[in-house]
């Protein structure tokens, strides 16, 4: 009755490439952070669809875990930005190269 | 598509799918029926997962990115329903369309960079063939990922459930609603790190207000030094 999980697998798969490309392309430190999200909410897909594989519970229990992390993560990383921004006005990730060596 | 998708997701209606011609030859039982309305399901959940990353990826504006960002989200907890997984769906959209994504549309007119960053336009690119190698590498990984998956099957690691009935966080087919086997699950068998991700968010926000605060007093005081230096000069 339902779809094989084999393809929500290689969707889940797509939707990761498509995070890592936008984390490499874009330079806004935002948008950067956006495209992790993706990526988390492609493997977020991927455990779910194992644990209707495996009809076990711990692939949404995971998920529920990756879920509180990646709230703390957010948090913590716009805090970041906004401390960065009110030092130099820098929305590019190529203009924070202060670590030069 | 939209007026295709409804009729399938609402109506079980044998007359109205048979007579839109997209699954005229499956619409012949109700089983035949539900297979195509799952397939329904997952490529309208697909398509709105996939247009929102290429949103999210191609679009100039960070506000434009965010609200493509929603898409993908609603996307995904189209395919948590859709998997049984209805808790999910909900948290999904409450606190990642909900929360998360109204955190990033703060910080980002917070900060005033919603309009489309002319320098990324300009073409004055830092590091030569960035772009395409970047995009050739993201092209890479998902190849790879596919082609292991053909390799090998999709390797989890996992025994798997025969030899132990409903694995460790107890089984997904069950008796009783999927938020309740959820609750179960975490209060019982993963209590400690669910304490342990209390511990984290607290942490998070102690860490937030530090990081903003911080560097708020420094800067004020900075200015205000300098405007002191300024009047004394």
């Amino acid at each position: 009755m339902n779809v094989p999980g084999a393809w929500y697998l290689v969707l889940a798969a797509i939707l990761f490439g498509l995070g890592a490309t936008g984390l490499l392309v874009r330079r806004n430190v935002l948008v950067m952070f956006m495209c992790v999200e993706l990526m988390l909410n492609a493997v977020n897909l991927t455990f779910v669809t194992f644990g209707r594989l495996e009809n076990d519970l711990g692939g949404q229990v995971s998920v529920f875990f990756v879920l509180v992390v990646a709230a703390a993560e957010v948090v913590v990383g716009l805090a970041i930005i906004v401390a960065m921004f009110r030092r130099r006005a820098a929305a590019t990730a190529d203009d924070i190269d202060s670590l030069k060596g | 598509m939209l007026a295709a998708v409804l009729p399938a997701l609402a109506g079980f209606h044998t007359g109205a799918l048979s007579s839109s011609g997209i699954v005229a030859n499956a619409a012949s039982s109700g089983r035949a029926l539900a297979h195509a309305s799952a397939w329904v399901v997952f490529f309208t959940g697909a398509v709105f997962i996939l247009a929102g990353a290429f949103g999210v990826i191609l679009l100039r504006n960070p506000v434009h990115c965010a609200l493509m960002l929603v898409v993908t989200l609603f996307g995904v907890a189209i395919e948590f329903i859709d998997q049984a997984a209805d808790f999910l769906a909900a948290v999904q959209i409450i606190v990642y369309a909900g929360a998360i994504v109204i955190l990033f549309l703060f910080v980002i007119m917070f900060l005033g960079v919603d309009r489309v960053d002319r320098r990324a336009t300009m073409g004055s690119e830092p590091t030569k063939l960035q772009r395409p190698l970047a995009i050739l590498l993201g092209v890479v990984t998902l190849v790879e990922i596919l082609v292991l998956s053909r390799v090998q099957h999709w390797s989890t690691g996992y025994a798997g459930t025969a030899s132990q009935p409903g694995g460790f966080a107890g089984s997904l087919t069950g008796p009783g609603e999927n938020i309740q086997k959820l609750g179960q699950s975490i209060y019982t068998r993963y209590l400690l790190p669910f304490e342990m991700t209390a511990a984290l968010l607290v942490i998070a926000v102690v860490a937030a207000v530090v990081l903003s605060r911080h560097q708020d007093s420094v800067a004020g005081e900075m200015s205000r030094s300098e405007q002191e230096s300024m009047v004394d000069e």
